[in-house]
């Protein structure tokens, strides 16, 4: 009898039985469930409705979301949070790459003191960054007085208050932010590039761009997804650079759907709406990871 | 082989079963009835005579107040409200909140969702909050509290209307009580008296006189009105300021509360909307006016640079401090329609329906707002919505001395408009971008104005 049970629970895989697995994660689950299921579960059901965030709401199905395609003040967000994408992501891991390779094939004396200076914006508090920015921006600010300093008074211009130019010139301030902790996440990427590599890529003729494409570029495939997929999501979900910078302003030229989720929920009493922005920003994020995974990490 | 295909077809719980099982399980969680409760039944309130005015009646009580009132003066002259009420009844107890207007903004539907609200809090005017509250059953209305204490005879109508909402909770400005204010507050004409002497100027005692003197001003080459509006906002109260002056008081009233048949496209708010343009294109204004932040705007003209700025009476404390004895302030000068400025209150003081203590809360409100109440708001730098006796003993030349005649001068004349962005529950959003628009040169005069009706016609036929 004994051998019969000891025999069956032999035949399983190890790790057997499977369910008791579940206990283990019973608690994470449970936690992960009430802070980040239930809220999302919430916010799906609360995107269906007309809601004022205090009477009664009326059903009005998947009206939020055709709102979000239809109605321009809805969908310009997200065409904006996309193109900031190019300033918060894909200038930012540019720029890191270069000056990761440039760290990592000149000595430089006194590494560590620039490798400090440039990761220090992603220290700052975002408030200091919006401030500081708000200033170099102004038309009294650095960046004219810089502009008038060496004649070139034709290209000053009132920035965050252009239509056109307002939202690249808050993007920068996002590359600026971002492209420090990108520097990090290469650098010690390089460092985990075997020297020899480098050595056999020289010995075969190979000048720095080469070199650079060979052997780094391949070798830190992983870190540029992590790269990539920490600054898109960080960049969809900025919030505090554009409240803090223009509210949206000029006109709308510069909303993006994280601060309409703030604006309609807190300040105009369309909880509905704002729910529906904040699913909709979600299954964006949900969407670009995917791709960057599948993309750079070449994983399935 | 074998021993991997049995695993394989047996998988009950993969990854993405669990997720879908885990978000049907949260929509169930979440409830399937719609969010939201409210008290469907309005409250109810008794009549005048069966209200106790009298706090030291009603046993130990502790009163929950929520208020925003926390810079300086403001938090200054409510401590010592709140100390003088505690001391009167002492089976009062107080328990003060205040927190940040925003913060207060975001948590109060919270806190008034909950079944322990406070019994006071301090609403903000308008179809986000008041109105909402009101629809919603939270808040108290006070006609009979305002019968017993003659809080009608106290205040203006024009600034008790701003506390009324209707029965149907479908538009403010008239219909219930359910709130005071302790404080007002108006848009008017700061101006440099050193800068104005240098060129041989006077304060204008009329629009026509202002406006003639912003030409001059431009041709010597001074920068006439200083002007930020990269916050948005800004331009509100800019824009509320000329259109008062072109439409008279009685028109953008019937506009923001939406009686009458006044249109936004009318000629006299075009004109408004062209003179603001003009303004922007004459070089009135410093160059680049949507890329320059209000607080830097204000210390732009502390500093000298600018003659007139245009902003509210809540900056005077600030700009006192660098400009000292140079500073003056008016309200906008009048028209041959009369005076008439943009303006309002500050939060309205309103009782919770589900307070237990109404009377108290009633009386508490009585006490804050009353004449001794606005000598002590006037000691501690503030403008009372109505001064007492302390404001005879300002002196005219003073700041302080200039915003209180001011405001009496226009309580006088009942000059007083709404703030345009009370017009509908979306019309910040609008009027804030599409005067960015305007200034910006990016909308005709006709463009923006239609832009503002477009709105305004959807909220009153939908």
């Amino acid at each position: 009898m004994a051998n019969r049970v000891r025999a069956a629970y032999r035949r399983r895989a190890p790790g057997e039985p499977r369910a008791l697995g579940y206990l283990y994660i019973a608690p994470a689950l449970v936690v992960f469930v009430a802070m980040v299921i239930v809220p999302l579960g919430q916010s799906v059901w609360y995107s269906l409705f007309s809601w004022d965030g205090l009477s009664v709401a009326t059903w009005v199905g998947v009206g939020n979301y055709t709102a979000l395609v239809s109605d321009p003040t809805l969908r310009g967000p997200f065409l904006h949070a996309l193109v900031l994408l190019i300033f918060y992501s894909l200038l930012p891991i540019l720029l890191g790459l270069l000056l990761a390779a440039a760290m990592s094939r000149v000595r430089v004396r006194g590494l560590t003191f620039f490798r400090t200076v440039l990761f220090l914006p992603q220290v700052l508090a975002m408030v200091v960054v919006a401030v500081t920015w708000r200033w170099i921006y102004a038309p009294g600010g650095l960046l004219n007085e810089a502009l008038r300093l060496v004649g070139l008074d034709g290209l000053t211009h009132s920035w965050l208050g252009d239509f056109t130019l307002a939202l690249p010139a808050i993007g920068v301030a996002g590359t600026w932010v971002g492209f420090g902790l990108c520097m990090v996440l290469f650098l010690a990427g390089v460092q985990t590039i075997p020297r020899e590599r480098y050595e056999a890529a020289r010995l075969d003729g190979a000048g720095p761009l080469q070199e650079f494409r060979a052997v780094t570029l391949p070798a830190l495939r992983p870190q540029i997804a992590v790269a990539a997929t920490l600054t898109i999501v960080a960049g969809l979900r900025n919030f505090d650079l554009i409240y803090l910078t223009t509210a949206g302003g000029p006109g709308n030229s510069t909303a993006v759907p994280a601060y309409e989720v703030y604006h309609r929920a807190f300040e105009i009493g369309q909880v509905g709406s704002a729910a529906a922005v904040g699913i909709g920003l979600t299954v964006l994020i949900f969407l670009l990871t995917v791709v960057v995974s599948r993309l750079v990490e070449g994983t399935q | 082989m074998s021993t991997t295909s049995p695993r394989s077809s047996r998988r009950p719980f993969t990854p993405r079963a669990l997720a879908a099982v885990a978000v049907c399980g949260a929509l169930a969680l979440a409830g399937c009835s719609a969010p939201g409760s409210g008290n469907t039944t309005q409250p109810k309130t008794k009549s005048a005579s069966k209200i106790s005015t009298d706090p030291s009646k009603a046993g130990k009580v502790t009163l929950s107040v929520w208020d925003q009132e926390v810079r300086g003066g403001q938090n200054a002259e409510i401590t010592q409200l709140n100390k003088e009420f505690q001391a009167k009844y002492p089976n009062v107890t107080i328990k003060r909140t205040s927190k940040s207007f925003s913060d207060l903004k975001t948590t109060l539907k919270l806190a008034l969702s909950g079944n322990n609200p406070p019994d006071v809090v301090e609403a903000n005017q308008g179809y986000p909050d008041m109105v909402t509250f009101v629809k919603a059953g939270m808040l108290l209305p006070l006609d009979s509290y305002a019968k017993a204490y003659g809080w009608t005879k106290r205040y203006p109508a024009t600034l008790l209307a701003l506390n009324r909402v209707s029965s149907d909770a479908s538009h403010f400005g008239e219909g219930k009580l359910y709130g005071l204010s302790q404080m007002g507050e108006y848009v008017g004409v700061y101006y440099n008296k050193t800068k104005l002497k240098k060129l041989g100027l006077t304060p204008p005692t009329s629009w026509s006189q202002f406006t003639a003197d912003l030409a001059k001003i431009k041709a010597k080459g001074e920068l006439p009105i200083q002007f930020g509006n990269l916050d948005k906002w800004p331009a509100i109260h800019t824009f509320g300021v000329i259109q008062a002056a072109t439409a008279g008081k009685q028109e953008v009233r019937n506009l923001v509360f939406g009686t009458g048949s006044a249109k936004w496209t009318s000629a006299p708010t075009v004109q408004a909307a062209k003179t603001l343009q003009s303004w922007t294109t004459k070089g009135y204004f410093p160059s680049g006016v949507n890329g320059i932040g209000y607080d830097d705007a204000n210390k732009q003209f502390a500093q000298g640079k600018g003659v007139f700025d245009i902003t509210g009476t809540w900056e005077a404390a600030t700009l006192k401090g660098p400009m000292g004895s140079s500073l003056g302030l008016m309200p906008t000068p009048p028209t041959s329609k009369g005076l008439a400025t943009t303006g309002g209150e500050s939060l309205a003081f309103s009782v919770t329906s589900k307070s237990k203590n109404p009377d108290v809360a009633a009386a508490y409100i009585n006490f804050i707002t009353n004449a001794h109440a606005a000598d002590v708001m006037l000691k501690t730098g503030n403008l009372p919505a109505v001064p007492g006796k302390a404001a005879s003993s300002l002196s005219s030349s003073s700041i302080e001395g200039q915003m209180v005649a001011g405001w009496q001068k226009i309580s006088a004349a009942d000059g007083l408009v709404p703030y345009l962005d009370y017009s509908t529950p979306t019309f910040y959003d609008t009027i804030t971008a599409a005067l960015q628009n305007l200034i910006g040169g990016k909308a005709t005069p006709q463009q923006f104005t239609q832009t503002l009706q477009d709105d305004y016609s959807k909220f009153h036929q939908g």
